[in-house]
């Protein structure tokens, strides 16, 4: 080996930190302009009183933050938006990880099967949401349509099973799925879990070709049922992707904007039911100019997801099985 | 198999049911799960194709009688597509070009470098992807105003050429490239820059076409922040001049479908042309490290 002097080691390495500058510079100046800034400038922002519109910015404090949570719209922002991921992240990875499972069963038609599901992701929010739209219209939807007929087979089987004694047992009538507030939040999840399930489904898959084969055959000579393989060597050894799945829904679960105003062309929906932190954000930054407010309001939003990743990483330490 | 060879006659009959009802439940389960997915993309489809008396009937009726293709030309022509179409093309092939320079000579500097505030700058760089994006939209958008940009390509450009998850990923893949090769090539005189030119990007294909990928895609649909910076029609992208062309058009759904068609229509093409390397690329993404 050449012995190379400290000096011309520490030349070296301040001639490669320069050279790697140099590389790192377009990088770092969009990013310097366009994240590290802004990150910075919103937190500055949102102590003052600021309407885009006027010059002065008054400095107030935590006053914008006091009045968001005194603010009876915003913590229905807050409600909707939890009411959303409570019911979106469950479901998606739940159903995601069954098909992802029984995709990697040895079946024949596994690659088209995968594209079905994953179509959806990679269209766009607007021109789907517009789709759902007609999907959930009252009168011509496809959605009631297609519950109207389903009752109506029902009715005819327990008619025929009972011999005509029992009729109608599901009286099914037109539901309002856009007007009604209590569908807001539901017609949401069931339109993301149907755009973001494929995505979930392959990464889900990647995870499962890294479970060993030889383990489950292990199992089925010491008389496991699929059931108990899938607890105990599926479910701890696909941790880590599971792990990763959660926290990118739950960030992207926070942010819900484009299918509410969409779905309800640019309405929070009824009642302000579809109204979340985002639209929230939104409404009061470029509908009413009040950039303090609305980065205050940016600014819990953060905190929220925030507190949910760390919740999550704690949680992980336990449960996540790495190996090496 | 080599067990239920040894099972009596009766037995082995009631296993070769059992496996039976089995694969048809799996299959039942899956195609079910498939069919329900890609039904709103043909009902979106047929729908498009459909007279408008056809579109309001009280019953499920899957195909038109005779398609309508003139609803795509009536739906096309109520709205100035053609110049959303190109300024969509326009700017999502234009960040995807630049963003994969970029995030190339950065993640290559990450990779394969030793330097001053190395680690620092990785955590800082990775930090933002922590951050909602919509934390960052007030303070964006003023500096927008300031920069004169509003209503410009640079405002829907510049500021999505970076991204620190296409860094990270091409970090990786990069890292995993044999360092013998770099270090031997250095000895023999061979540039860094060149290296990287010659060797690293050409061994690094399918994470550039990844990365390439998810950028067209993402700019191509991405709505909130071309929503915020455009006021003109010239300027609009394709999901935004289609929220527009929604409030005029109200509830003739055969003319909304054509148009959902055909906003749909580049990226479903692109999609199915490179499923493989699609599939593979979220697929990487889910394997960090």
């Amino acid at each position: 080996m050449l012995r190379i002097s400290a000096e011309m080691k520490t030349k070296k390495y301040w001639k490669e930190t320069f050279e790697a500058y140099l590389y790192l510079l377009p990088a770092f100046v969009i990013l310097g302009m366009f994240s590290f800034y802004p990150v910075v400038k919103s937190v500055i922002i949102s102590f003052h009183d600021w309407h885009l519109l006027r010059k002065e910015q008054y400095f107030i404090g935590f006053e914008n933050y006091q009045k968001l949570l005194n603010d009876k719209t915003f913590l229905m922002a807050i409600s909707n938006t939890f009411r959303y991921v409570i019911g979106f992240v469950p479901i998606s990875i739940c159903l995601a990880l069954i098909i992802a499972v029984l995709l990697n069963s040895k079946i024949r038609f596994r690659g088209t099967l995968r594209l079905a599901y994953f179509l959806p992701w990679v269209t766009s929010s607007v021109a789907i949401s517009m789709v759902w739209r007609w999907i959930y219209n009252q009168h011509y939807g496809l959605l009631n349509m297609a519950l109207a007929s389903i009752a109506n087979f029902v009715n005819s089987l327990v008619e025929v099973v009972t011999l005509g004694n029992v009729a109608q047992i599901w009286e099914f009538s037109n539901i309002n799925w856009l007007m009604e507030p209590r569908w807001t939040i539901i017609n949401i999840v069931i339109i993301s879990v149907w755009k973001s399930i494929g995505y979930y489904v392959v990464i889900f898959l990647a995870g499962l070709q890294n479970v060993p084969n030889d383990l489950y055959e292990a199992a089925e000579v010491d008389g496991a049922s699929p059931w108990q393989s899938f607890w105990k060597i599926t479910l701890p050894l696909i941790s880590p992707t599971t792990f990763f799945i959660s926290i990118i829904a739950i960030i992207g679960a926070f942010k819900l904007f484009t299918e509410i105003y969409v779905l309800y062309t640019g309405n929070p929906g009824p009642l302000s039911s579809g109204l979340t932190i985002v639209y929230y954000v939104y409404r009061n930054a470029f509908e009413r100019y009040r950039m303090g407010y609305a980065s205050a309001a940016a600014y819990l939003l953060f905190a929220i997801i925030f507190v949910f990743t760390l919740i999550q990483m704690y949680a992980s330490k336990r449960r996540v099985h790495y190996d090496s | 198999m080599a067990r239920t060879g040894m099972l009596p006659e009766n037995q082995m009959w009631q296993y070769r049911v059992r496996k039976l009802i089995k694969r048809f439940l799996l299959y039942a389960v899956l195609i079910g799960g498939a069919l329900v997915m890609i039904t709103p993309f043909v009902w979106m489809i047929t729908s498009s194709l459909k007279a408008p008396h056809e579109i309001s009937l009280k019953y499920i009726k899957w195909l038109p009688e005779a398609p309508q293709w003139r609803n795509y030309k009536v739906a096309w022509d109520a709205a100035p597509f053609a110049m959303y179409f190109k300024n969509s093309f326009f700017i999502a092939f234009v960040v995807m070009i630049i963003e994969v320079v970029f995030s190339s000579l950065a993640a290559y500097a990450f990779a394969k470098m030793n330097f001053f505030g190395k680690n620092v700058l990785f955590v800082l760089f990775l930090g933002t992807m922590m951050i909602p994006g919509e934390v960052m939209l007030i303070p964006n958008y003023i500096t927008m105003v300031n920069f004169g940009w509003i209503d410009t390509y640079y405002a829907l450009i510049i500021p999505w050429t970076v991204s620190v998850f296409s860094i990270f990923l091409l970090r990786q893949f990069f890292m995993s490239i044999p360092h013998e090769l770099f270090e031997a090539a250095i000895l023999d005189g061979c540039g860094k820059f060149k290296y990287l030119i010659m060797v690293m990007l050409p061994l690094s294909k399918p994470a550039l076409v990844t990365v390439m990928l998810f950028k067209f895609i993402g700019s191509w649909n991405s709505f909130l922040w071309v929503l915020i910076m455009t006021n003109t029609p010239t300027m609009r992208t394709i999901p935004v001049g289609l929220t527009y062309f929604v409030s005029d058009v109200g509830t003739q759904y055969n003319y909304l479908m054509a148009a959902s068609t055909f906003a749909m229509a580049p990226i479903l093409i692109l999609f199915l042309l490179l499923q493989k390397q699609f599939i593979q690329g979220v697929a990487r993404t889910g394997l960090k490290g």
